[in-house]
């Protein structure tokens, strides 16, 4: 059974269709690389897959279940979305690393914290700083950790490493697919044409609301 | 007591106030001697007519009939504040639920202490300051409510997208929202005495009231405007944040 599917998605904002009939699946432990023009419909995709919006024709499904009928808080909770601004909030890092851990009511987890900053390259010192010193770059990772805090089934990534230079957009890199090869799905917006491909097994191209094409990368 | 007594002929002679502010206007070009003449015959004329009203009222003892007043001016208050922000869905009856328990809420400390009594000539004055004050902070916090549910959209989803409900992701602006409804009343009361003497404690003074029996009225007038400005506030925000979001908790 695949993992997310829309059946004959559409979606109308304000009178102006953004997509128009998705049908497409993703399986299990699948990494997808979406591609398109700016203004394509792909950050709307994504933000239909979290249910941050619902469809206005068709059906989106979660493991089979229409999204729906589904408790969206719980959905959010295994639908991680990194969006394509990043959007920090408080005065510190720690003030945005703790708000997953508040959120489920439960005890910060230092080690996981630590863990997942090494591994973007950010060390421990880094959770004191102020949010409004912090780099483009570094906002990115913290959005991005922040997400990652409670590993999700499927991580949706909206150009995620735009702010980062090629040092940093490696470990990011390698960070996703360490993920990805721990069974988590990923679905990844990129304007950048050898990331759409480096790591990812299929490519989505969306053009104009529509599916132009999925192939598959070898 | 020796207040200061306003006669007939005294107010006609003051009324020639009037015509230096239509003289500045018509010498500088201001065009504005219309519209002072509108206002001053207006504001004349309700006066006189709230004067009359008023001491028809005070005059029959009747708590029923205080009540009712009460109710129809936290009605218009509530009606009022509503416009302010028209994002906000049943913004009339939101606002009519805030002002009435906070209004509620600070007139029944003042009665069961008994530094008032449920006497229309009490009751009416003081519940017309706290419920224009609510209205006010009301209206303070629905727009800027509407202002940070449309900038800080992207924050709120960002966390609706971490698996946080609709609350914890307003939090933050419903903090915002209130603290904008409370700071006004808050500011005047920092600088009372000292910027200046409220219209209340202007009008003991001038009644022929003693200074030091007059600011423990305003003490209690501030007092007063200030927990009915905070809970009004916090109600108005806690009930209308809701109607940002629909069903699936999406920001509308």
């Amino acid at each position: 059974m695949s993992e997310l599917e829309f059946q004959n998605v559409s979606y109308v904002n304000n009178g102006k269709e953004i997509l128009h009939d998705l049908c497409i699946d993703f399986s299990p432990g699948s990494y997808v690389s979406i591609i398109g023009p700016s203004g394509s419909g792909k950050s709307t995709f994504l933000r239909l897959c979290c249910n941050l919006i619902s469809s206005t024709k068709g059906t989106v499904l979660f493991h089979g279940k229409d999204v729906l009928q589904q408790n969206p808080i719980e959905l959010r909770k295994k639908i991680g979305y990194c969006f394509q601004e990043p959007v920090l909030w408080g005065n510190t890092v720690d003030d945005n690393l703790s708000f997953p851990f508040q959120v489920r009511k439960q005890e910060i987890d230092e080690k996981k914290i630590s863990c997942l900053l090494a591994s973007f390259g950010l060390d421990e010192h880094f959770r004191k700083s102020e949010i409004k010193n912090l780099s483009g770059g570094e906002k990115q990772r913290v959005a991005l950790i922040r997400t990652l805090l409670f590993e999700p089934e499927i991580l949706l990534l909206d150009e995620v490493t735009s702010a980062l230079d090629a040092d940093n957009t490696g470990l990011v890199e390698k960070a996703i697919l360490g993920l990805n090869q721990r069974g988590i799905t990923v679905l990844w917006v990129t304007h950048n044409d050898a990331q759409s491909r480096k790591y990812a097994d299929q490519l989505l191209t969306i053009e104009n609301g529509r599916i132009k094409s999925l192939e598959a990368i070898k | 007591m020796k207040g200061v007594a306003i006669s007939d002929t005294s107010l006609l002679l003051a009324s020639s106030l009037v015509l230096v502010s239509l003289l500045f206007s018509y010498f500088q070009k201001l065009k504005l001697e219309k519209e002072t003449l509108i206002s001053v015959i207006r504001a004349v004329i309700q006066l006189f007519a709230v004067g009359y009203i008023l001491q028809f009222i005070f005059g029959m003892h009747n708590a029923a009939v205080t009540t009712l007043i009460l109710l129809l001016m936290i009605f218009n208050a509530s009606y009022n504040a509503a416009k302010r922000g028209k994002e906000i869905k049943n913004g009339i009856l939101i606002s009519y639920l805030s002002i009435l328990i906070g209004a509620g809420t600070t007139l029944s400390v003042l009665l069961l202490s008994g530094a008032i009594q449920y006497e229309a000539y009490q009751i009416i004055p003081i519940s017309g300051m706290i419920i224009s004050n609510a209205m006010v902070a009301i209206g303070l916090c629905y727009r800027q409510l509407s202002s940070n549910f449309k900038s800080r959209r992207n924050e709120v989803e960002a966390k609706l997208s971490l698996g946080a409900d609709i609350l914890p992701a307003s939090m933050d602006i419903l903090r915002d929202s209130i603290r904008t409804g409370m700071v006004p009343t808050i500011d005047s009361t920092k600088t009372l005495g000292i910027v200046s003497l409220p219209g209340m404690m202007t009008g003991l003074i001038l009644a022929g009231t003693p200074p030091l029996m007059a600011i423990r009225y305003q003490i209690m007038v501030t007092f007063m405007l200030l927990s009915t400005t905070a809970i009004s506030s916090f109600l108005a925000c806690f009930l209308s944040y809701r109607g940002f979001f629909n069903k699936r908790k999406q920001l509308r």
